[in-house]
């Protein structure tokens, strides 16, 4: 089964919920962080990691000798990645998707293809989890293929929970689409509602059960909990604003290893995320 | 004309939060909205929109069904494996690059220009806005970012305004890379966490990537006085401007919810106090 824990908006707790549902279920579970950008699941669990691999993206070389300057590569590039300029041809690899369409229109066979590192995969265990995550280069804008790569580890044998990243947009959608569940996490401000509600609708596209955890869910106001009524979106959780909660997330500490009802608490949600996957969209009719 | 671009790597740290505070101290300023994926600064400087626009970009491959043969080509070539065996494009998963349109030896695929969002000039109590709205699980969020920072900056030129104010979005990818590129500066606000500092790093390293001057601010910087000091001796070893502090308070989110900036709210509270003083240094340094 795989658990993807998403927002919308960054900052409302989606680490916190993936690396403590993971710890609490404790067995067969794997952690895939694809907030690529800025992933810190691992600032939490803290593993040895056993691997790590460069990430490699292939971009066109172009053979000049072979080249005949016909322009046909240029123009099936959407992505402006490669240009006959006068005499030469030139490429920006850090423009090009990597469809290969340039090969496949040169008539000189004059297009081989190199690699461009595009970020590192690395992989460890620690209490009992297994982490997988995504580090983009700095500097790299292109991070789909690199969230595409974190997905490719999903054991199905094993629960995945998965840690998305902010937005809206493709990097979002690469990391949740074809989960079981989504779970949204959102806190009860007008930014919240407002990013859940963006968040809710892509949800709703790719046509996936969800439900709802409200954190620091005492400071805000009422509009998040009427959402979720008139959206039958239901509320598995809610996590008040406590200082010392938000002390052991500022220090890395897993809030439910310190503070076993939590663990009771997360083992509890993973339980009604279970029941909900088992009925389907019959649940939301009840 | 100086640029000013608030982001953060982390998500939720207070970027549109603080924002929205300058908004009573800067004169002569156009607002611009750069989290095109989950925009919120409106929320709080509540544009009456002047001039809406369609967001064109990238295009859609469809398979006509007359003219198909299945004959599999653009399966096989297809990388992003969005045709499924029913030769039907999945347009969530088609990247726009156009070879099964190009290649389709019976020209059976049409391939649409992209209608991704929208965007817009508008007027606010402080001043004139551009903002946007990407469409729910689209692309080319780069492209949108980059398109409302030349619209600010036309409307700064026609109104010989001094100074933009970008709200920038989370991360340090491809939105991000495309909201600092040629800003005058970028204010980078953080907060005493692990994940906190861990992603200040990733963006303050992107802004040298692009040679962007950096400065940097701490939000809630009382939850965890430790993180706060290992945070500012970062930013010292990196010879940057350091800001200033801002306390946790609560008084922030409750002016959030009644639509106003924390000066609108309460301009003796403390964190209206420190964000003073964090202008007066901005002031001293552009």
């Amino acid at each position: 089964m795989i658990i993807s824990i998403a927002s919308g908006k960054g900052g409302t707790g989606k680490t916190t919920v993936a690396v403590n549902l993971a710890f609490s279920i404790n067995t067969n579970v794997q952690l895939l962080d694809c907030d690529v950008e800025e992933p810190n699941s691992y600032l939490f669990i803290k593993p040895i990691f056993e691997a790590s691999e460069a990430f490699l993206l292939p971009v066109p070389e172009v053979d000049e000798k072979k080249c005949s300057l016909c322009g046909k590569c240029s123009e099936i590039c959407q992505f402006k990645a490669i240009t006959v300029f006068g005499k030469t041809i030139m490429t920006f690899n850090d423009m090009c998707h990597s469809c290969g369409g340039c090969a496949l229109v040169c008539e000189k066979n004059a297009i081989s293809f190199i690699h461009r590192e595009v970020g590192v995969i690395q992989k460890g265990h620690r209490l009992g989890i297994e982490l997988i995550h995504g580090k983009l280069r700095i500097g790299e804008a292109m991070s789909p293929p690199l969230i595409r790569k974190v997905r490719s580890y999903v054991n199905p044998s094993n629960i995945t929970i998965i840690d998305a990243p902010p937005g809206t947009s493709c990097p979002v959608i690469a990391s949740i689409k074809d989960s079981n569940f989504v779970l949204l996490v959102t806190e009860p401000t007008p930014f919240g509602l407002n990013d859940l509600k963006l968040a809710h609708k892509v949800v709703k596209i790719l046509d996936i059960p969800c439900g709802l955890v409200i954190n620091r869910s005492d400071i805000g106001d009422h509009e998040v909990y009427l959402y979720a009524k008139s959206e039958h979106l239901p509320i598995l959780m809610e996590i008040p604003f406590c200082r010392n909660i938000a002390k052991y997330y500022s220090k890395g500490e897993i809030l439910s290893e310190f503070q076993p009802e939590w663990k009771d608490k997360f083992l509890k949600l993973y339980q009604s995320i279970k029941e909900i996957k088992n009925e389907g969209t019959g649940y939301y009719k009840r | 004309m100086k640029e000013l671009v608030i982001i953060s790597g982390k998500g939720g740290t207070g970027k549109t939060t603080f924002t929205a505070a300058l908004a009573s101290m800067a004169e002569n300023v156009v607002f611009c909205d750069a989290d095109v994926d989950a925009a919120d600064l409106h929320l709080i400087l509540n544009p009456k929109i002047k001039l809406t626009n369609e967001f064109r970009a990238g295009h859609k491959a469809v398979i006509n069904s007359n003219k198909c043969i299945k004959c599999g080509s653009c399966i096989e070539w297809c990388k992003w494996k969005a045709i499924g065996d029913t030769f039907r494009v999945d347009p969530i998963l088609c990247e726009g690059c156009g070879v099964c349109y190009y290649l389709c030896p019976e020209k059976a695929v049409d391939f649409h220009e992209n209608i991704c969002g929208n965007w817009f000039i508008s007027d606010t109590r402080f001043g004139s806005m551009v903002h946007a709205q990407l469409g729910i699980a689209e692309e080319n969020s780069g492209k949108l970012v980059s398109l409302v920072r030349k619209e600010a900056r036309k409307i700064a030129q026609e109104k010989g305004l001094s100074l933009i104010l970008t709200d920038g979005p989370p991360g340090v990818g491809c939105p991000v890379i495309a909201s600092i590129g040629g800003a005058s500066a970028v204010i980078i606000i953080t907060e005493p966490t692990i994940s906190g500092k861990h992603d200040m790093e990733r963006v303050i390293q992107l802004s040298k990537h692009f040679n962007v001057p950096a400065m940097v601010c701490i939000n809630k910087f009382d939850l965890n006085l430790d993180m706060t000091g290992k945070i500012l001796d970062f930013v010292k070893e990196q010879n940057l401007k350091f800001l200033g502090y801002i306390p946790f308070d609560i008084a922030l989110t409750k002016s959030m919810i009644n639509r106003q900036n924390i000066f609108e709210y309460d301009s003796n509270s403390k964190s209206a106090l420190a964000i003073k003083e964090i202008w007066g240094n901005i002031l001293k340094e552009i």
